[in-house]
């Protein structure tokens, strides 16, 4: 790996990403950017422009047809499917559709990545209520998926995303089923992961949230990506006061 | 509940309808592999006695020639044992084959027949003493066959003959038992990758989900494999509490047959421990079988 300051401190870095799906035409094309530790991005663009895609190229659910995706400095459309997982458990990812597992509790939805890299059962008793008490749902630990609401269960997704402190946090559309008040609580969450070291990319919709947070967008149109300055300058609104399971740095 | 027959999982294995079968289908493979186990465990026991029996020497026995030239007759008589020695003797495992002296068998007959001058005129049948090497397994019925071929009113004692096919018999059967053992582990196998792949397919997405948050291939493999173990021990157990009073049941009927046709049914405490250890050797198997599955199939995801 060169260690150059221009890729020192850059967590994520596609370089001519192609995607294609079978024989389709490619819905990404020569897709080019870095995210640097610490970074913060919104990911926009119309429907079907393909923000999914690329974000899933970023979790590491697919390769990509053509180009180079390094990730904490390893090329990962070059690595073994057994070197994945440590890398997978630095990111944290919010799904589109939340993909929680129906048959299990909020509390242990969000225990998984915990259990997952084998935190002690005593780690996490202790801090995933802890967590999921922040994000308004204390009284729904035991709670599984099919009883919540959307909003609800979109939180459970993110407390999943954001448990073990991850390194990167990808979010899909992840303030798409809750009201205002709550995304911008949100998105204070992820702001405040982010000043603590987490690079994060969300794609989003919401041109309210854009605007109100001055953060550089990620702009995908047809395929092709360029990198837009903030929309807005933001008025920083106060950080709430966070969870001490995240700033404990990460468990697993 | 037992925590390891209902172990955590992250997956909802537990609700297939897989847990409404395979028990039951265990339970009957393992029935019948106790069983096959169990016969073949009791011939092998019945089987070592037998062979001391034919290990050793074996006696064949050369009819006299009758006719009304005495000397003749016994000239003739000794012509075939000589004849009769030489087909034993290239036997490679005859080590020696010696005819028994007249007076060592008018000896035998002494103490049924008295003075031995009577017994010196009787046309008595010739005996030699044919010794085996240590080890060896002669197709003594074919030997019979040959020596009553070649010499007229050669005999080859029948006992022994019959109890060299009945060993033949016996370890055919005993072999078919462990043949029956290792076709139904077989399928107890093949039974517990049908159950694996339908369970990654039913959950496929969750399975998904558990990769993407970090989960390695053997941390999803061990929530499968501890789910088919749970499942068969439960039929393996259930399987074993019916064949057990079945064999006792065996076991008691075959002691009112005291010296009979058939050998009594004796096993042994080892034979029953090795009863007892299948249910855990199906899931040892089912163990290993599941593990082995879910991680080639999963090798075909990213």
């Amino acid at each position: 790996m060169r260690t150059s300051p221009d890729t020192a401190d850059a967590v994520v870095r596609f370089e001519s990403v192609g995607l294609r799906y079978g024989n389709g035409p490619e819905v990404l094309q020569d897709v080019t950017f870095t995210l640097r530790r610490g970074s913060f991005h919104f990911l926009t663009g119309p429907s079907g422009a393909g923000k999914t895609s690329l974000l899933s190229l970023l979790y590491l659910a697919r390769r990509p047809s053509r180009g180079l995706i390094s990730i904490f400095g390893g090329d990962v459309t070059a690595m073994a499917r057994d070197e994945l997982p440590p890398i997978r458990r630095r990111l944290g990812v919010v799904f589109q559709d939340f993909r929680l597992l129906d048959h299990l509790s909020a509390l242990d939805n969000v225990a998984l990545p915990l259990r997952v890299a084998g935190v002690s059962e005593s780690d996490i008793h202790k801090h995933v209520p802890e967590l999921l008490a922040w994000v308004g749902l204390a009284d729904h630990l035991h709670a599984k998926p099919p009883t919540l609401s959307g909003g609800q269960k979109q939180r459970v997704a993110i407390a999943r995303a954001v448990i073990n402190r991850p390194d990167v946090l990808v979010a899909d559309e992840p303030t798409g089923n809750v009201d205002d008040r709550i995304a911008f609580r949100l998105l204070h969450l992820f702001a405040e992961l982010n000043r603590l070291g987490t690079s994060v990319v969300i794609a989003t919709h919401n041109e309210a949230l854009v605007r109100r947070f001055a953060f550089p967008r990620l702009h995908l149109e047809a395929g092709r990506l360029s990198v837009l300055p903030p929309l807005a300058e933001a008025e920083h609104a106060t950080a709430e006061t966070f969870p001490q399971a995240l700033g404990e740095g990460r468990l697993g | 509940m037992i925590p390891f027959f209902q172990p955590r999982s992250d997956l909802p294995i537990s609700a297939d309808s897989t847990g409404r079968y395979l028990p039951w289908l265990v339970a009957i493979m393992v029935f019948l592999a106790v069983l096959a186990l169990a016969a073949a465990l009791a011939i092998g026991s019945v089987l070592d006695d037998w062979r001391r029996d034919v290990a050793g020497t074996v006696t064949v026995q050369i009819v006299p020639v009758a006719g009304s030239d005495a000397a003749a007759a016994r000239a003739e008589t000794d012509r075939r044992v000589e004849q009769t020695l030489t087909i034993l003797r290239q036997q490679s495992y005859i080590v020696v084959a010696r005819p028994l002296e007249e007076s060592q068998l008018v000896g035998l007959l002494e103490p049924w027949l008295g003075s031995s001058d009577l017994v010196r005129d009787l046309p008595l049948p010739r005996l030699i003493d044919v010794q085996i090497a240590d080890g060896a397994r002669p197709d003594l019925a074919a030997l019979g066959r040959a020596l009553r071929d070649t010499v007229p009113g050669a005999t080859l004692d029948d006992h022994q003959v019959w109890l060299a096919s009945i060993i033949s018999l016996a370890e055919g059967l005993s072999l078919l038992g462990m043949l029956v053992v290792g076709l139904v582990a077989a399928a107890l196998a093949a039974t517990v990758i049908h159950a694996t792949r339908l369970g990654l397919e039913v959950h496929r997405s969750q399975i998904e989900v558990l990769h993407l948050i970090g989960a390695h291939d053997r941390y999803i493999a061990q929530q499968f494999a501890a789910r088919m173990v749970g499942w068969t021990l439960e039929g393996g157990l259930i399987g074993l509490v019916v064949a057990i009073p079945a064999l006792m049941g065996i076991a008691w009927l075959s002691k009112d047959l005291d010296q009979g046709f058939l050998p009594p049914f004796h096993l042994g405490f080892l034979g029953w421990i090795s009863l007892a250890l299948v249910p855990a050797s199906a899931a040892l198997l089912a163990l290993v079988t599941a593990r082995v599955t879910v991680r080639r199939s999963l090798r075909r995801m990213l």
